[in-house]
């Protein structure tokens, strides 16, 4: 039985530290094989464009987030979306999935334009990971399979599957609270990807990690694209993190949200994410980057 | 090896910070026998008779009190018997009830915006009033003193797990529509969930009342029966001026809501253990 809180936090230390480690040694090799076990997406694989984008404007009331903007990720394309804290970047991705409605423009996922078509295209993943703390890791994951009406048994077959490559071998019974932050992230993350739909719509993912965990996901992420494409749309503050995990950088201003510049990111994220980002051609588009930031907050 | 989320489990109840169980229960039965000792003193000196001017009989003493436990011991285990049965049918109810009520009232803004203002009506209707009208419609059977206990306790679940319901994460809302959850799927894997510690709070000051309302409910139909419930014994001793089981019966009544508490106390702890 369960009483104070306090008698925890030795524990969720203990996991901490396991966590960071598997983090690098295990996940790196085996994030690589993680496609294989998930599948193809439903409704994939569909050639041309994926997500396309025009004109697009949105406002709350009095309030316009969305100022007119033009987007368009192909098949399999990661694009990565900066901008300003509030410029409306996650609006943006909300918009795309099919949880709000445009105010005005053309928003078409797989050639979809209605809301609920575009969400049965899009997995959303919030930027907190939002585990339900009363669901353990394993049935956490399970969510959308359990969503779908699979039998409690046959989802968490499911997910478990792909719990030693995520490297979350032997909690698949540990509560959210008794996981470390990346842990939580990865559960969140295979969550999303058990929806097994084409797009994934990822909403600042590694925000509320350490430099440390942030820079691991990210490498580990970039290795299990690497291994199962997907058409991801990322939204970050990190101008790093969009350059190493996307292909195409599209850099937003303030709110309303225009975009200001949009850059190809050079280097193949399998060079290693340590000598990806100190790449003289990277740090160049960093500084570009950094400046249309600037510009577009002005 | 040994999984870290069973370490958490083998600490529990080890740990430093906890103090030994009798230093934790010291400091309550010390007030109390400190309170008990000193109300002895003062009746069996006649202390509190001589300052209210009233007979000593009339002021029964801790020990009298503990007397009357004893030797009516029947006579009131008879009667808790009676109004324990009237706190959990009406409590049971008013769960059933009010766990119903708040998911309507949640799911359906229409139904919220019509039936909120009736909910918090229904506690501005003074219980001594609606008691006795109770009685005279229904008669005296159970069903009268079942509806108070209900009424009574139906307030505190209802808006506790509304405000629970209404208390979801909306980014959790949008990973479950993400995850392709239905209407009801929503409800079910995330809003209820949720909703569960504010339903817990809520019963444990239903269950807290409850007893209040079952002694109200058992005076207003002042059964002639032999076993009546507490109620109807505390308010027969009333006018017999039996001071000594009109305080035994309290203590019982006391005792009853006190365990109830601590019952859904515990089943809180072993159904909300995420917390």
């Amino acid at each position: 039985m369960l009483r104070a809180g306090c008698l925890f936090d030795f524990p969720d230390l203990f996991s901490q530290v396991r966590g960071v480690r598997q983090d690098t040694t295990v996940i790196r090799t085996e994030a690589k094989e993680f496609g294989a076990a998930s599948g193809s997406p439903a409704g994939a694989p569909r050639a041309g464009t994926a997500v396309e984008i025009r004109g697009l404007r949105h406002s709350y009331g009095e309030l316009t987030t969305l100022a007119g903007v033009d987007l368009e990720v192909p098949h399999a394309g990661v694009l990565g979306l900066v901008g300003p804290s509030g410029c409306g970047k996650s609006t943006l991705l909300e918009l795309v999935c099919g949880l709000r409605e445009p105010s005005a423009g053309v928003l078409e996922v797989y050639g979809a334009r209605d809301a609920t078509s575009r969400l049965a295209s899009c997995a959303f993943m919030p930027q907190r990971d939002v585990l339900l703390p009363w669901l353990s890791a394993l049935d956490n994951a399970a969510l959308a399979p359990r969503n779908r009406g699979a039998r409690r048994r046959q989802a968490r077959t499911e997910a478990a599957a792909l719990f030693e490559r995520f490297g979350l071998a032997g909690f698949e019974r540990a509560l959210p609270k008794e996981l470390s932050g990346g842990m939580r992230q990865r559960v969140a993350f295979l969550r999303t990807l058990l929806s097994r739909k084409p797009v994934l719509a990822l909403d600042e993912p590694f925000a509320s990690l350490d430099a440390i965990t942030r820079a691991e996901m990210q490498a580990w992420l970039a290795s299990a694209l690497d291994a199962d494409p997907h058409t991801v749309v990322l939204v970050t503050h990190d101008v790093e993190e969009a350059l190493y995990l996307a292909d195409r950088v599209v850099v937003l201003s303030a709110r309303p949200a225009r975009v200001v510049d949009e850059l190809a990111a050079p280097a193949p994220r399998a060079a290693g994410r340590d000598a990806a980002v100190t790449d003289p051609q990277f740090v160049a588009l960093r500084e570009r980057a950094m400046a249309a930031l600037r510009e577009g907050t002005r | 090896m040994k999984p870290p989320w069973r370490l958490s489990r083998d600490m529990d109840g080890k740990s430093a910070k906890r103090p030994a169980t009798l230093g934790r229960l010291a400091p309550p039965f010390l007030v109390l026998a400190l309170l008990i000792g000193g109300w002895q003193l003062a009746a069996s000196t006649g202390a509190i008779a001589d300052a209210l001017s009233l007979e000593p009989f009339l002021v029964p003493s801790p020990a009298e009190i503990a007397t009357s436990l004893w030797e009516d011991r029947v006579l009131l285990a008879e009667n808790a018997w009676v109004t324990l049965k009237v706190v959990l049918l009406g409590f049971f109810c008013a769960v059933a009830v009010g766990f119903v009520f708040a998911a309507a009232l949640h799911l359906s803004e229409a139904l919220r915006r019509a039936f909120y203002p009736l909910l918090v009506a229904s506690q501005t209707i003074p219980i001594v009033v609606i008691a006795p009208i109770l009685m005279i419609w229904f008669g005296f059977g159970i069903g009268p003193k079942l509806a108070i206990v209900a009424l009574i306790c139906f307030f505190p679940i209802t808006v506790n797990t509304i405000d629970g319901l209404r208390s979801v994460d909306p980014e959790a809302v949008k990973m479950m529509r993400g995850l392709d959850a239905s209407r009801s799927q929503i409800f079910c894997r995330l809003e209820a969930p949720t909703a569960l510690p504010y339903f817990f709070s809520g019963a444990k000051v239903a269950v807290a009342v409850a007893v209040i309302a079952a002694v109200f409910g058992e005076w207003a139909s002042s059964d002639s029966g032999a076993a009546a419930g507490l109620g109807d014994l505390i308010f027969e001793d009333l006018a017999r001026l039996e001071t000594a089981r009109i305080f035994a019966a309290t203590a019982v009544l006391s005792a009853i809501a006190i365990a109830l508490f601590g019952l859904i106390a515990i089943a809180e702890r072993r159904v909300v253990r995420w917390r």
